[in-house]
Parts: C-alpha cells; sequence; structure tokens
C-alpha cells in the first residue's frame, strides 16, 4: 500500500516537471480544457438547444467524434498483437504506449457520450443495482461495458507494467499475459458493439447493413496506428525515448492491409446501394451527391474518399512507406480521411433524409465546436500526462531511489530540442547533454 | 540547483490542480443539485424508476409534482398514474380517404398534451403526398402551407406514434425508461430517461421529440389536467411522444384522444382492439388497411384505411 502511494507521490513530481515546450504544450491544453468546460456550463445551463441538432438530425458532430474515437482506442490492439502474440521485439518495446492511447481515447469516447445526453445528472441511471441497465437488450447498455471494461483492462494492464519497472522488478507474466491477450478481442468487441448500435436499427437504411461492422474495424485498423506513428515519430525526436525504424515500418504496413480493406468495403457499399437503386440511396446520395439541393458534406466525403486512397497508396510502396516526409503526410491524409469518413460521414447520412424523408442539413454550432476542441484538449492532456511518465520509466530515468522509498528522476525535461538522427542508435548516453542533471529524492 | 528546479514547478502543479478542481467542482454542482437546494429538488434527483415506486411512495411524488407545477404555473394541476383497464388494448384508425390535411390535430394534441410552445414540438406531422404517386414518403412534402386545404392531386398523411407491438424504441433504451404498457400504449418514463435519444434514432415514424431546451407554455394554455406517463410538463433534456392521450383515455368512462375528438372530417378512429364490437375491429375486418413501414416488423396498433 505504502509502495502504491510513494509511486503516485513520484508521478505527480514527475508530471510537475518539464521543459519550457512543455509547459508551454500543457498551458495551452489547459486553456483549452477551460474554454471546453466554459462552452459546456453554458450547454448545460441552456439545453442542448444550443446545439444544431434537431428532432431530425438527433445525433451530431458529438456522437460522430464518439465514433471515430472508439476507433482510435480499438487500434492498441495493432500494437498487442504482434508484440504478444508474435513476441515481435520491436514493438515489443512500445506496446505499452499503445495502451495509453487507448486510455486516453476511451477518456474522449466518455467524454463525448456524457456531452451528448440531455441529463447527464442521471448517469446513475446507467449502473446496475442503483439504476437499471437494460443488458442485454439495449446495445447502449453492451457499449457501456465494454467501453468501461476495455479502460479498466487497459488501465489495469499498463499501471501494473508500468508500476513493476518503476520498482525494477520484472512485472508477472502468468498476470500480465492473460490481460493482455484479453485486450484483443476487447478492442475488437467495443468497435463490433459500437458499430452494432447503429447497425442494428431498421429505421435507418443507411446503417443497417452488415457490413458496417467489419468496415468499422478495418477503418479503425487505420487511424490509431496511423496516430500511433505520429506520436513515436514526435516521441523520439523531442524525447530521449528510441523507438525503432522496424517497429514503424510495421505498423505502416499493416496500415496499408487494413486501407485496402477498407476501401474495398466502401466499394461494396457503393455499388449495392447504386446498383440496386432502391429508395434506402437516398443518404448515400445525400453523402456523395447531394440530395434535392442540399450538399453541405459532399466536398467532405470526396476529400476524405481522396485522403484515403493516397495514403493507401503512399502505404502501399515500401520506398513511400519507408520514407518520413511521406509517411507523416500519409498518416495525416488517413487520420484526416477516416475522421470524415468514421465521423460526421457515418452519422449525419443516418439521419438525412430522416425517416419520414425531411432533409435537415447539420452543421455543428459554435458552442459544439468549442466543446469539442476541450475534449481533444482533454484527450491529449490525458495522453501527455500518461506518456510523461510512461517514457522515462521505459527509458530507466525514472525509478525508486536506491533507499527503496524516494524517487529518482534523471529525466527533467521530456520534451527536448529536436535530436539529430545520427544520434539516435547511440541509446541514453547519447542524449543524455540534453537533459538537466537527475534528481534523486530521498 | 535541484532545490530552485523542485520548487517552481510544485507551484505551478498546485495551482494547476487547484485550477482543475475548480472546474470539476464547477460543471459538478450544475450537474447536481447543490446542498442548499430545496429537499423536493433532492427528492426528485433520487426517485426512483416508475415501475420500481412502492405503493407508498408513487402518492408522494404524484403530491410533490402537483405541488412543483402549481407552483410554477400559478395555478392547481393535478397529476394522476391511473392504471391501464383490464382487457383493454388501444387502437387507432386513420382513414386516409377523409383527411383533408388542416392540422387541427397537430394543434389540439399540443395544447391537450402540454407540448412546449416555443420551441415548438408536436407529436403529429402531418405530410402532403401526391396522388399520382400514392404512399412514397421520399415526395412528402412537410411544410406545406396553401390558403385552402385539401389541394388538388393531393392527399395527406397524419404520422404520430404508432404504438408498435415490436418496438425498436423501447428495445433499445439503456435505462429502460420507456416501455410499452399493458394496453399497448409506449410510455416514458420523464423522470428516469437519461435524455441520450437513441430512441429517437430507432424510431422508423419519427414520433419521439427531445426537449432541446426547458418547455415553455402560457400560463393560461397549461392543461391542469395531467398524467405521470403523459402530458404533464416536460423537464428538458428528455424525449417525449404521443401516449393516446393517456390521461383521458384510461378514465373511466373512457373519453377520446384529443386528435380523434377535434377531426372535422371524422377521418379519425380510435377503441379497444380486444372488443369484438368496436368500431376499430369493424375498420380493419372490413376496409382497406395498411400498416407504415410494415416491412419493418414493428407491428403497429395505427392502422391507415381508405374509407371509400
Amino acid at each position: 500500500m505504502k509502495e502504491i502511494w510513494h509511486f503516485y507521490k513520484g508521478t505527480f513530481v514527475l508530471v510537475g516537471k518539464g521543459s519550457k515546450a512543455y509547459y508551454i504544450w500543457v498551458g495551452a491544453l489547459l486553456v483549452l480544457m477551460a474554454i471546453g468546460a466554459a462552452a459546456y456550463v453554458q450547454q448545460l445551463n441552456q439545453g442542448l438547444a444550443l446545439t444544431a441538432m434537431t428532432d431530425q438530425v438527433s445525433w451530431g458532430f458529438y456522437i460522430s467524434n464518439f465514433t471515430f474515437l472508439v476507433g482510435v482506442a480499438a487500434a492498441a490492439v495493432l500494437l498487442v498483437i504482434p508484440a504478444y502474440v508474435y513476441h515481435w521485439k520491436p514493438i515489443k518495446e512500445i506496446a505499452v504506449l499503445g495502451e495509453l492511447l487507448a486510455i486516453s481515447a476511451i477518456v474522449m469516447c466518455l467524454l463525448f457520450v456524457t456531452v451528448d445526453i440531455g441529463r447527464p445528472d442521471r448517469f446513475w441511471h446507467l449502473i446496475p443495482g442503483i439504476g437499471i441497465l437494460n443488458f442485454p437488450s439495449s446495445l447502449l447498455a453492451w457499449d457501456v461495458i465494454v467501453l468501461n471494461g476495455y479502460l479498466i483492462l487497459n488501465l489495469v494492464i499498463a499501471v501494473y507494467i508500468l508500476y513493476n519497472m518503476y520498482y525494477r522488478r520484472e512485472p508477472n507474466k502468468s498476470f500480465t499475459t492473460p490481460l493482455l491477450l484479453l485486450s484483443i478481442p476487447a478492442a475488437i468487441s467495443i468497435h463490433t458493439v459500437t458499430a452494432f448500435l447503429y447497425n442494428g436499427l431498421g429505421a435507418r437504411p443507411f446503417w443497417n447493413a452488415s457490413i458496417l461492422a467489419p468496415r468499422f474495424l478495418a477503418s479503425a485498423f487505420c487511424s490509431g496506428p496511423a496516430f500511433m506513428i505520429l506520436v513515436f515519430l514526435l516521441i523520439r525526436r523531442y524525447t530521449r525515448f528510441n523507438i525503432k525504424d522496424e517497429a514503424i515500418h510495421k505498423i505502416a504496413e499493416l496500415i496499408a492491409y487494413a486501407m485496402f480493406i477498407n476501401l474495398f468495403l466502401l466499394g461494396a457499399e457503393i455499388f449495392k446501394e447504386y446498383y440496386t437503386d432502391t429508395l434506402h440511396l437516398a443518404p448515400m446520395k445525400y453523402l456523395f451527391q447531394g440530395l434535392h439541393g442540399h450538399s453541405a458534406l459532399v466536398p467532405w466525403i470526396w476529400t476524405a474518399l481522396l485522403f484515403n486512397i493516397s495514403a493507401f497508396l503512399i502505404f502501399l510502396v515500401p520506398e513511400t512507406r519507408k520514407n518520413h516526409v511521406t509517411l507523416v503526410l500519409g498518416c495525416i491524409l488517413i487520420f484526416i480521411g477516416v475522421y470524415i469518413e468514421k465521423g460526421m460521414g457515418l452519422i449525419i447520412p443516418g439521419f438525412v433524409p430522416d425517416v419520414l424523408h425531411e432533409i435537415y442539413e447539420y452543421s455543428p454550432t459554435g458552442i459544439e465546436l468549442l466543446v469539442t476542441a476541450g475534449i481533444w484538449a482533454t484527450g491529449f492532456f490525458v495522453f501527455t500526462m500518461l506518456l510523461r511518465v510512461a517514457i522515462p520509466i521505459l527509458n530507466g530515468d525514472f525509478h525508486v531511489s536506491d533507499d527503496g522509498v524516494g524517487y529518482y528522476i534523471g529525466d527533467q525535461l521530456f520534451f527536448i530540442p529536436s535530436r539529430k538522427r545520427g544520434a539516435q542508435g547511440q541509446g541514453r548516453l547519447g542524449t543524455a547533454r540534453d537533459s538537466a542533471a537527475p534528481e534523486v529524492n530521498n | 540547483m535541484s532545490e530552485k528546479k523542485k520548487c517552481d514547478p510544485r507551484v505551478f502543479q498546485l495551482s494547476r490542480r487547484k485550477a482543475l478542481k475548480g472546474l470539476a467542482a464547477g460543471v459538478g454542482v450544475l450537474a447536481i443539485p447543490s446542498p442548499k437546494a430545496s429537499a423536493s429538488v433532492w427528492e426528485s434527483f433520487f426517485q426512483k424508476h416508475f415501475k420500481e415506486l412502492s405503493k407508498e411512495d408513487l402518492p408522494k411524488v404524484l403530491a410533490r409534482m402537483e405541488e412543483q407545477y402549481s407552483r410554477e404555473y400559478g395555478r392547481p394541476v393535478t397529476v394522476k398514474a391511473t392504471p391501464h383497464i383490464e382487457g383493454v388494448k388501444f387502437g387507432y384508425g386513420l382513414d386516409l380517404s377523409r383527411c383533408v390535411g388542416c392540422r387541427r390535430c397537430v394543434y389540439a394534441c399540443v395544447s391537450e398534451n402540454n407540448q412546449s410552445r416555443e420551441p415548438q414540438i408536436h407529436w403529429i406531422r402531418v405530410v402532403r403526398l401526391n396522388k399520382e404517386k400514392g404512399i412514397d414518403l421520399s415526395e412528402a412534402e412537410h411544410y406545406y402551407n396553401p390558403r385552402e386545404v385539401p389541394e388538388k392531386g393531393h392527399f395527406y398523411l397524419p404520422v404520430q406514434c404508432q404504438q408498435c407491438e415490436n418496438a425498436p424504441c423501447t428495445k433499445v433504451c439503456p435505462v429502460q425508461a420507456t416501455w410499452r404498457e399493458n394496453d399497448g400504449i409506449i410510455v416514458v418514463d420523464y423522470n428516469w430517461c437519461i435524455g441520450c435519444r437513441y430512441c429517437m434514432a430507432a424510431c422508423p415514424y419519427g414520433a419521439r421529440h427531445f426537449n432541446w431546451r426547458k418547455s415553455r407554455i402560457p400560463t393560461d394554455e397549461l392543461n391542469p389536467d395531467t398524467h405521470y406517463l403523459g402530458n404533464r410538463p416536460r423537464p428538458v433534456g428528455v424525449v417525449e411522444k404521443c401516449t393516446f392521450c393517456i390521461q383521458k383515455t384510461r378514465e373511466m368512462p373512457g373519453r377520446y384522444p384529443a386528435c380523434e375528438e377535434i377531426c372535422p372530417v371524422g377521418a379519425r378512429k380510435f377503441g379497444n382492439l380486444l372488443d369484438p364490437e368496436s368500431e376499430i375491429r369493424y375498420l380493419i375486418e372490413n376496409k382497406r388497411v395498411f400498416l407504415l413501414k410494415e416491412d419493418l416488423n414493428t407491428q403497429p396498433k395505427f392502422f391507415y384505411f381508405y374509407g371509400s
């Protein structure tokens, strides 16, 4: 018990330390979070009428972001499989970072759902025992269970591993391995359940296609890992942590496969709708061509398609996949492309035209944008804090001091000026001069 | 040196944590009642699901609501919880050959059921269709506004809750805040609904409506005869819908829904599906009847028919 307390005390001291860049980054996030919170307070006071949602389009930007982020969270599994099923060392070293991303993404998911519901004060109605969770009838009840389960699972795994590394102990494999293996179906389940949530509605032909869950998974395995690669490149450039090229290139290769499946499934869906040409074509027409002069989403979805196809080609060719300029470009294209396709591009056409074929064109209000920005900032804040602790631990720069009570902090700065590529292979010693003197607290 | 280094960040950290705490508290206070709130606010916050209220609790809850609404609207308001009548299952018939699209039903419903006037919530939506195209909703005009109805070449389709036997909306609710009563009416517990709007996504008829802001009803327009599961004033952030005027139709002797009573051309019929002698049974057995979106297997108890 005491050990846990010392560990947390150490982490709190650690996250308060950093270079100027670190403070600016964290400060900016906190400002955005405060702005988002203020906007949310406004929304709480006046109701969801401050959003652009109506009875016709009853879910909007919040649920779009939620859906996209479930995919990002699920993508951690793409690191866990090569690391723990195939025991591939370059990825094993960084798999825990994938879990931290999953934690941050799920936190954002839960926040997006919270700001979307009309009565957040009745949140406890969902808790079995004191409330009523309509399980197994409601897919939303399933989602509550799997999302929270996945969050807890990842927290337990990541914290357990990092905690033991901090105390310079080998994590107990018979504890972590079953949990890590469990996290694979858990990751797939959060995305499948979220897809089924939309999929199971006969009233919404755009969602009521059995291809939806596979498409969800395929696009998740593009967006999440693309974000991971960007983070990995930043980490190894601006912190003292090394990530091997092989690991990054392997992930990029996996993205290429996932994107191929994603595009193929999209094509299959477009063919079916356009060729059969029933009344159910209307939402897809609204998305890709516009309907009766309403075409707010058309430029967005074509941008997404263009981005996704370009990124697919970049990731398909080994030369561009391994060139870090095109790699970064590909990752950004995929992240934006999937964000459009799986966010607004998926949610809004479910409601346009509505069940009585009324067309209401939705586009988020300023309040929705501010609250959304606040939640993204919160996600980045959580992820930054987690990395601030995890990276020094993985590096051996943050561990219990020799007396077994205090802590040793070898990395005072966290963010350091951009490292030269040459310094990379040399490990910790090569960059020690970048960091201020280590601190020991006994 | 290390002393100084250690100090500065801590000062920052403390203030940051304080700021976060303050923020969290600020949000928290808005989400749950403040300690100073009156007892009734707390009672309403911790109120159980309608179906779990005991025989002793229910009258207390109703009394609390009567007191609250009476105070809010400055006139006596009654809230009852009349249960279903044994041997009754309500069904509705709508004669498309008679409906002239005057929308009187829409507004009679609003005033009977205390829907918000600003913004307006309508439980009934009448759409204008083309006689040539038949029942093709993609041709529907929602905001027709001619000088006179009916218009040449058009007919009208009023849509409201179809009180489905196989209701997609009740199935998806994560907290069972909406359910089908024994007389077939789908109801919402406005004090249990969390406002996730999953039911609105699931309903194929657009019959569910959300209180995007606190409903506004002029005091003199409020209908003070209300039912817990029906027309009592709704809080912000919850879903509401047609209940076949539960506050009227469950009375003994039973009364008709407001939309049925107001219809100037007698296009609307209402009755007990379990009574073989009822008008609604006669219509179903003898007229050309169809169900809206029958292919979705929602099994509506709302029957459209052509009387002539």
